[in-house]
């Protein structure tokens, strides 16, 4: 595998098949006795989150703690960052302390490959969603999640259904998902209001749609994005109401999900703007499921770069200790 | 001076004489007896080029480039004639900064320095800057640019190119509507959808273009396009020259040869504005610079420190050096494809951007009588792009590495020889 995860495109089928695959039996071990790995002993990981997510630094920091890895968690707020520090200051300090991994967070789209190219950094980077572009993580942990859901799709998601709903021409949760999902074979149909869509979305491996309800009916699985309340004034659309009643996941929206079907959510919540209450609340919504196997999935993927033994082969599992 | 065995762009084979500043004898083969003797060996001889759009960075940030790096660089690249753009700090939209910038460049004494100045004060595009004081001072100002910024606002737009009639100037415009392309940072299509880069629409220059050749028509004026990029920006040049609009274009040697799709790895090294485009648009860019559509070839030379580029994509300077590359990429995407003969490509590079600028003693065919303004490209022989071996104070090339047809061996700027054999002549104190 490759050094550094950037990109979903870093990946093939079978690396992301295998980085699911540790991922499953990391839980069986995190289930067992000893909860802690020693694996990471000794390495350190740096969280360098440029924009504030407390959700995901959270879940990195407990996937490297896990692992046994020391962590360090620097935050742009507050430090020399905001003082002007570049990004190519900031990488030379962080590899003179001896980073053996740097997870980075960046509001600029290509920050984290950036870092991988330049030189600056020996350490293995892992991009934790830079602008909107990428975040390969949150990808993977949704193909996780969807595969426990889905047990006749274990190595393959081809004839699985999904729609992506909302702000896609801002997501880099988006744009993972579409990479990773149609990589294992799901068919992926994005829902939005045209000016959500990026110009040159024709080039993507997906079908598209402007009408949430005529999508509804056939889906395994629905993804909602969060929409950001500032996209309205720039007039991507008129109100939060009116965007609601078009592409929010409403309960009856959520009725018609085809039996078996899932709801998604990469957090945080707007309740009752993409997501009604009901339907997040729902006995399909998987969310809170998400987020722990969030943990399982940067576990696997801090293991798997940072050369831990392999835990699995393409044939199936190995035994790891 | 002596310079023998010169190919020139009709494909003759001549010697040419040269005394003091100007070229006295052309002929079949010249026996005079002179100390300085220069074989150009059958490698094509120019009239030294000119470029109508450049940046010397100079005042304000010469850590960037000077007008005497700038200078040399241009030497480099077989230009004699260079005009600095009016985005200096201070803007030069006053006639005290296009004079210094003017007697920098002859202090330089390596190239012709004729200086852009600003539309409008400050490049604001609120209020006309002093466009006569500029027009009437010692710089002799006659092209007027905000390049770098549009002059997007229709009224000030009119009022520029109505102002400028009296003196003859032309409105020089970098055609970016702003209000489409709020936080643009690269052509907007397949690869910006992907990339997660905010997209600068084609029509954002075309719909520009459009306004003012019509606003051009409807006050009898001279408009200029900077740095056309998009195959509908060929397309509606085209138009209006069919109609009779007075209007030329241009065009970046990057433009002609680099696409979009570079942008994969982030390397801001091929960040600039106006974005590169899609092959569909470079294609369209050389036939427009072959039929005449597109009148000439400007390098829009954009030197930055290594810092300004040496960071993430979005935080990153837009600009690309270009003085020291653009005869070769022009060799390379249009001589080479056969889309032009040396007569268009002397006739892009330097005949016509002196003849819309009106730079005398500049863009003169190589006849007897002329100013002896040259340049010696050897097209049979290639050379590797190096940034670390570059004359301009900036390393910002994105073609670094990239082997390149078109050697040059000479320059010779009003008589004087400023490049012998690749080398400087001047310049050694820098």
């Amino acid at each position: 595998m490759n050094r550094h995860l950037l990109s979903i495109n870093d990946l093939s089928a079978n690396e992301a098949l295998m980085l699911l695959d540790t991922a499953s039996e990391l839980r069986k071990i995190s289930d067992g006795p000893m909860k802690k790995l020693p694996t990471l002993r000794g390495l350190t990981v740096v969280n360098l989150f440029y924009e504030d997510s407390t959700r995901t630094r959270i879940s990195f920091e407990s996937a490297a703690k896990r692992l046994s890895a020391d962590v360090i968690n620097f935050s742009a707020k507050g430090s020399s960052v905001s003082k002007g520090e570049s990004l190519k200051d900031t990488a030379q300090t962080l590899q003179a302390m001896g980073a053996d991994a740097v997870v980075i967070r960046h509001s600029a789209s290509g920050a984290a490959q950036r870092l991988a190219d330049s030189g600056w950094i020996a350490a293995s980077v892992i991009n934790a969603g830079d602008g909107t572009h990428e975040h390969p993580t949150q990808a993977l942990l949704d193909a996780f999640t969807i595969r426990e859901h889905f047990p006749d799709h274990q190595r393959s998601f081809s004839g699985l259904n999904v729609a992506i709903v909302g702000d896609i021409l801002h997501s880099r949760v988006a744009r993972s998902n579409v990479l990773l999902l149609t990589k294992l074979g799901a068919s992926v149909t994005l829902v939005a209001p045209p000016t959500l869509l990026p110009v040159g979305v024709e080039s993507w491996p997906v079908t598209y749609s402007f009408n949430l309800d005529e999508v509804v009916s056939e889906v395994d699985v629905v993804m909602m994005l969060r929409v950001q309340q500032e996209r309205m004034h720039d007039s991507f659309f008129p109100t939060a109401r009116e965007y609601s009643r078009s592409f929010g996941l409403s309960g009856s929206r959520l009725a018609r999900i085809k039996s078996g079907g899932i709801v998604m959510h990469p957090g945080p919540m707007n309740r009752g703007l993409e997501i009604s209450a009901e339907s997040a609340d729902a006995v399909n919504s998987v969310v809170l499921e998400q987020v722990a196997n969030g943990v399982l999935i940067r576990m696997s993927v801090l293991y798997s770069l940072l050369g831990g033994v392999p835990l699995v082969t393409e044939m199936g599992a190995v035994d790891a200790r | 001076m002596l310079v023998k065995n010169a190919l020139l762009p009709d494909d003759s084979l001549v010697d040419i004489r040269i005394e003091r500043e100007f070229i006295v004898e052309v002929a079949p083969s010249i026996n005079a007896s002179d100390d300085d003797v220069v074989d150009a060996n059958g490698a094509r001889v120019l009239p030294g080029l000119v470029d109508l759009h450049t940046h010397l960075r100079e005042p304000g940030r010469e850590d960037a480039e000077t007008v005497f790096t700038g200078a040399r660089s241009a030497v480099k690249g077989g230009y004699t004639a260079l005009s600095p753009m009016a985005n200096t700090n201070p803007v030069a939209d006053t006639a005290g900064v296009v004079e210094q910038v003017f007697r920098l460049g002859q202090e330089a004494g390596l190239c012709d320095v004729f200086p852009i100045g600003a539309v409008t004060a400050g490049l604001r595009g609120e209020q006309l800057a002093e466009l006569s004081a500029m027009a009437h001072s010692h710089a002799k100002v006659r092209i007027f640019s905000d390049d770098g910024k549009c002059v997007s606002d229709p009224l000030v737009m009119r009022r520029a190119l109505e102002y400028v009639k009296s003196f003859g100037g032309i409105i020089a415009q970098h055609a970016q509507e702003p209000r489409l392309t709020m936080g643009a940072q690269m052509n907007e299509g397949a690869v910006s959808s992907q990339l997660g880069l905010t997209g600068w629409p084609a029509l954002a220059e075309e719909a520009i273009i459009a306004r003012d050749i019509l606003l051009a028509e409807h006050v009898k004026s001279r408009l200029h396009i900077c740095h056309v990029t998009t195959a509908g920006g060929v397309d509606l040049i085209r138009w209006a020259k069919a109609r009779g609009i007075d209007v030329t274009a241009e065009v970046t040697p990057h433009h002609l040869l680099l696409t979009d799709d570079l942008i994969s790895g982030y390397d801001p090294v091929f960040k600039v504005n106006p974005p590169l485009r899609t092959l569909a648009d470079v294609q369209a860019l050389r036939l427009g610079l072959a039929d005449g559509t597109i009148d000439i070839v400007a390098t829009d030379h954009a030197p930055h420190p290594i810092e300004d580029k040496e960071s993430e994509w979005q935080s990153a300077a837009f600009g690309m050096i270009g003085l020291e590359t653009a005869l070769s990429i022009v060799i390379k995407t249009m001589i080479e494809t056969n889309l032009m003969d040396w007569t268009a490509l002397a006739d892009r590079m330097s005949l016509a951007p002196a003849r819309i600028a009106g730079y005398s003693g500049q863009g003169q065919d190589l006849a007897v009588g002329s100013v002896a303004n040259l340049v010696v490209v050897d097209p049979r022989r290639s050379w590797e792009v190096d940034r670390e071996l570059v004359s301009s104070k900036s390393r910002n090339t994105p073609f670094h590495g990239m082997v390149l047809p078109g050697v040059i061996s000479y320059t010779v700027y009003r008589g004087k020889v400023v490049l012998r054999a690749g080398e400087h002549i001047e310049g050694s104190n820098v």
